[in-house]
């Protein structure tokens, strides 16, 4: 495929990476431009909150490894501060910019910040997103700290406090809901990761928030005051908040970019704020939202290593393809974690349900699968050390089977108890409104956007 | 002959050689029910499907009295490959708690030395000889050394357990012919003697332990640890299981790169490329071709076509790696394939436990003999095949080399 389109990917980690070598497996042979503001080649997040942080992987070893010769310009350690539709370049923050045909935007997230700067700002605050955040925290973990406080339970910070047991630290898990991971999977299954932590020695205190970090006059870290009026002497603390999505360069682009991701369509076509698709802009990984049939078309942002594969993979392809040609990315979103001497995987969409019931296996030795259904559709199912059950699952989300499930499996011997999947009301999670429409004329109408109420 | 006969002619000896034509028009039909009663399946979605399904048991107790198999249900005693969960996930866990991650990482790795020095001496005895059989000569000893070492069985008692092991493996078979009672005396005899002996061999490690696997097991009290009927019979099964099928995969390995020169000599020149051979060895000739005993609880559904509960279902592996809506050019053995995601060990629950130290084997033997043997050569094609048609696998290669 002898090509002069140019081609530019904004971006240089999982999703990048992956599409770039997809372009060329497929045979785009036209030139490549991979814009990464990180000053290192892309390399892999999911063992930083694991085997990096344990001690059992040096950071170094977290590559990525390109599968074809990408032959790319890289553009590592400069941020893309603009994309100019009108001119087709992506703005560099050196002043530089670079013109293409073909742009993919994989920008991901970035970790949420503790709120108060000189709160963050204290030694001994830490977030983990990055190589360097990792190797940071290890460093800082192997030295021994006398407690560790994590703010968070979802995914990330649960992962860590599990390895800060492992490495025989004592550690505090703050979490404002009800358990962790409950905005995950929902509080019947969270109650589980909830006795998890509990049994493997973590001090978790649910339904509270950490008011206030104290420094001890030498800008290190030394108290946290929680909001029920305790303090807790500690000289770690990891702040586990969630993600903020890296879209703010896009501004301005006329790009339907905002606090939730770049919107596209089922090929990754990014959307314009009117909701046109645009035919030259690409989007993929933890920046896109993407609708998904099997889940009523809604735009769904996901953070799952196998999402951003996917993803890059549609992208690269709808990039060099036109028309009918054109592939839809209909994967089942799917993701794992380790923690606590348990594996967990989950297919479908947990959040997306009104039901669960265990499906399989015993709860009580952290060995079962939970199945989610939503209006009597199964939607996801989410195994504790159980994974290898779970392509039939999958098969039943595809094939829109009922819920709850009606046939008879191994292995299980509770009667099947049906139960409120318990997730958090959704309006708690949403951003209020970003848009806003105007104009009279129907040759006028635009949507332009509006901040967020504070 | 009608479809109905293709488990028949699928385990006839006379078509042992190149099942694969019988696997394609297998593959014209989701699930071809058997004059026997079973069910067998050969295409790759079909077979990936049921290989994850809850709904499907590897214990011969739910088979409807009078099916094949039905009648063995008893046999053989709690190994964890012919129970469900929550028992097998028991068993197998304490299992591997003595073999791989996360209690044990570095077992396989650990025997890297040892494979090496196995494999090199095993071909210095080949040197200047003009023909070999490379079964006899390489392929099984092999195996059999490294997983009397793992398990820690004297090497010595190799000869009678190679007697049993034969007694053992005969007796796995997807039909009934006029020798099966026969075959099963003899199995449940060679089970019953191999069993008092490994019982004898645990008790001395529980008093002498080594670092040795057998050691590790009788030591565990994890869980409550394997009671020693537990112990004794997953011993048994490890033993076979260890060794029936690596011979299968370094003979088919050998006889594959004998029929692609050019591969072999490719591989020659980058031996790092093994790994990959090996994965597309196990699609394009795997040790296992059948998975004869699956049985679904209640009805279930294969590509519209529904089979009873109770009804026997055998899982054709060798076909679903050569299913074309699956794999390109799927009867091309093509080393270095992408995207290679065979079934040649099984996958879910049961999917081979000895599979990190079988692809190490196999890597290790067919790099050690591509490298030294000179100028090898197939002194007849297609070589006698052993009867097992679930283990499959030549009973002789002849070579000439020099
Ligand atoms: C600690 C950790 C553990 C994880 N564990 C798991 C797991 O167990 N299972 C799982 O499924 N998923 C896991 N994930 C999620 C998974 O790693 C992500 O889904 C994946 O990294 C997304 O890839 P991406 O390329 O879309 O985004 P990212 O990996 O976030 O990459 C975006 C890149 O773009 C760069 N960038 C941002 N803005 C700009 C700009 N303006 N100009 C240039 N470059 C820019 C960023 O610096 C970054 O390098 C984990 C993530 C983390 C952080």
């Amino acid at each position: 495929m002898s090509s002069d389109m140019r081609v530019v990917i904004v971006g240089a980690s999982l999703a990048g990476l992956r599409a770039a070598d997809e372009l060329r497996r497929l045979g785009f042979d036209g030139p490549l431009t991979i814009v990464g503001d990180e000053p290192y080649e892309p390399y892999d997040r999911p063992p930083l909150s694991k085997a990096v942080l344990l001690g059992i992987m040096p950071p170094e070893h977290a590559t990525l490894p390109a599968r074809t010769d990408l032959d790319a310009k890289w553009r590592l350690g400069v941020p893309a501060t603009a994309l100019d539709l009108e001119d087709n370049r992506v703005v560099l923050g050196d002043g530089d910019s670079v013109p293409f045909d073909k742009v993919l935007l994989t920008t991901g997230v970035r970790a949420r910040p503790w709120p108060k700067p000189e709160e963050s700002d204290l030694d001994g605050v830490f977030t983990v997103r990055t190589l360097d955040d990792s190797r940071r925290l290890d460093e800082r973990l192997s030295a021994g700290p006398g407690h560790v406080l994590v703010i968070g339970a979802g995914f990330t910070g649960s992962e860590i406090a599990s390895v800060c047991r492992e490495r025989g630290l004592s550690v505090t898990v703050t979490e404002r809901g009800p358990a962790p991971l409950v905005g995950a999977l929902g509080g019947v299954v969270a109650a589980v990761a909830a006795d998890m932590q509990r049994d493997h020695g973590v001090d978790l205190r649910c339904g509270i928030t950490v008011a206030r970090l104290e420094g001890d006059g030498q800008g290190r870290l030394r108290r946290a005051h929680l909001s029920d009026g305790t303090a807790l002497d500690v000289d770690v603390a990891v702040v586990a908040q969630g993600s903020i999505r890296n879209t703010e360069w896009l501004a301005g682009s006329g790009l339907a970019a905002g606090p939730r991701g770049v919107a596209c369509d089922a090929g990754c076509r990014a959307f314009d704020l009117n909701g046109l698709v645009t035919d030259n802009v690409f989007v993929a990984g933890d920046i896109a939202r993407q609708p998904h049939p099997l889940y009523d078309y809604q735009l769904i942002a996901l953070e799952h290593w196998g999402n951003a594969i996917g993803q890059a993979e549609v992208a690269a392809h709808n990039m060099i393809h036109e028309g009918l040609h054109r592939r839809p990315h209909l994967d089942i979103p799917a993701f794992w974690s380790s923690q606590f001497e348990v594996n967990i995987k989950s297919v479908g969409i947990p959040t997306y349900s009104d039901q669960v019931v265990v499906s399989q296996g015993s709860v009580e030795e952290r060995r079962f699968v939970a199945a989610y259904g939503f209006r009597g559709r199964l939607t996801a199912a989410v195994a504790f050390n159980h994974g290898r059950w779970l392509d039939f699952y999958r098969g039943l989300i595809e094939s829109a089977a009922a819920f709850p499930p009606d046939f008879a499996v191994m292995d299980r011997t509770d009667p099947w108890e049906v139960r409120s999947s318990e997730l958090p009301d959704p309006a708690i999670l949403s951003h209020g409104p970003t848009v806003s429409v105007t104009g009279h004329l129907p040759t006028e109408r635009h949507v332009e956007f509006v901040s967020a109420p504070k | 002959m009608s479809r109905a006969q293709l488990l028949e002619r699928i385990t006839d000896q006379s078509n042992r050689a190149n099942p694969y034509p019988l696997y394609e028009e297998l593959r014209e039909t989701p699930a071809a029910l058997q004059d026997n009663g079973s069910y067998l399946v050969g295409r790759y979605y079909d077979v990936a499907a049921l290989l994850h399904d809850p709904r499907i048991s590897s214990d011969l107790h739910n088979r409807r009295a009078g099916m094949p198999g039905a009648d063995r249900a008893d046999n053989g005693g709690p190994a964890f490959i012919r129970l469900d969960p929550p028992e097998h996930d028991r068993l197998r866990r304490l299992t591997t708690r003595q073999f791989g991650p996360p209690h044990m990482p570095g077992r396989v790795d650990s025997m890297r030395g040892e494979l090496a020095d196995l494999v090199s001496t095993l071909v210095d005895n080949l040197e200047g000889k003009d023909r070999i059989d490379l079964v006899d000569d390489f392929a099984y000893p092999f195996p059999v050394s490294v997983i009397c070492r793992l398990l820690g069985v004297p090497r010595e008692e190799e000869p009678r357990f190679h007697v049993w092991a034969d007694a053992l493996v005969a007796s796995i078979e997807p039909t009934r012919d006029s020798d099966s009672d026969a075959k099963m005396k003899a199995a449940q005899q060679a089970q019953m003697e191999m069993g008092m002996f490994m019982a004898g061999l645990i008790e001395e490690r529980r008093k002498n332990p080594g670092d040795d696997m057998l050691s590790g097991l009788a030591a565990d009290h994890h869980d409550g640890g394997l009671d020693t009927l537990e112990l004794v019979t997953n011993s048994i099964m490890l033993f076979i299981a260890g060794h029936e099928t690596t011979v299968n995969l370094i003979t088919n390995g050998m006889l594959t790169l004998l029929r692609n020169p050019d591969e072999l000599d490719r591989l020659k020149r980058h031996p790092e490329l093994m790994p990959l051979a090996v994965e597309e060895l196990l699609r394009f000739e795997p040790p296992v071709h059948l998975v004869p005993q699956r049985t679904p609880i209640v009805d279930v559904e294969v590509g519209g076509v529904t089979v009873p509960k109770g009804s026997p279902i055998v899982l054709a592996l060798a076909s679903a790696n050569r299913d074309p809506e699956r794999f390109t050019a799927p009867d091309r053995f093509v080393p270095d394939r992408a995207d290679n995601q065979h079934l040649g060990l099984g996958s879910g629950i049961h999917s081979c436990f000895g599979a990190p130290l079988a692809r190490l084997e196999g890597q290790m033997a067919l790099n050690e003999l591509i490298r030294r043997l000179p100028n090898p050569r197939l002194v007849e094609d297609p070589p006698p095949y052993r009867p097992n048609p679930v283990l499959r696998g030549p009973r002789h290669l002849m070579v000439d080399c020099g």
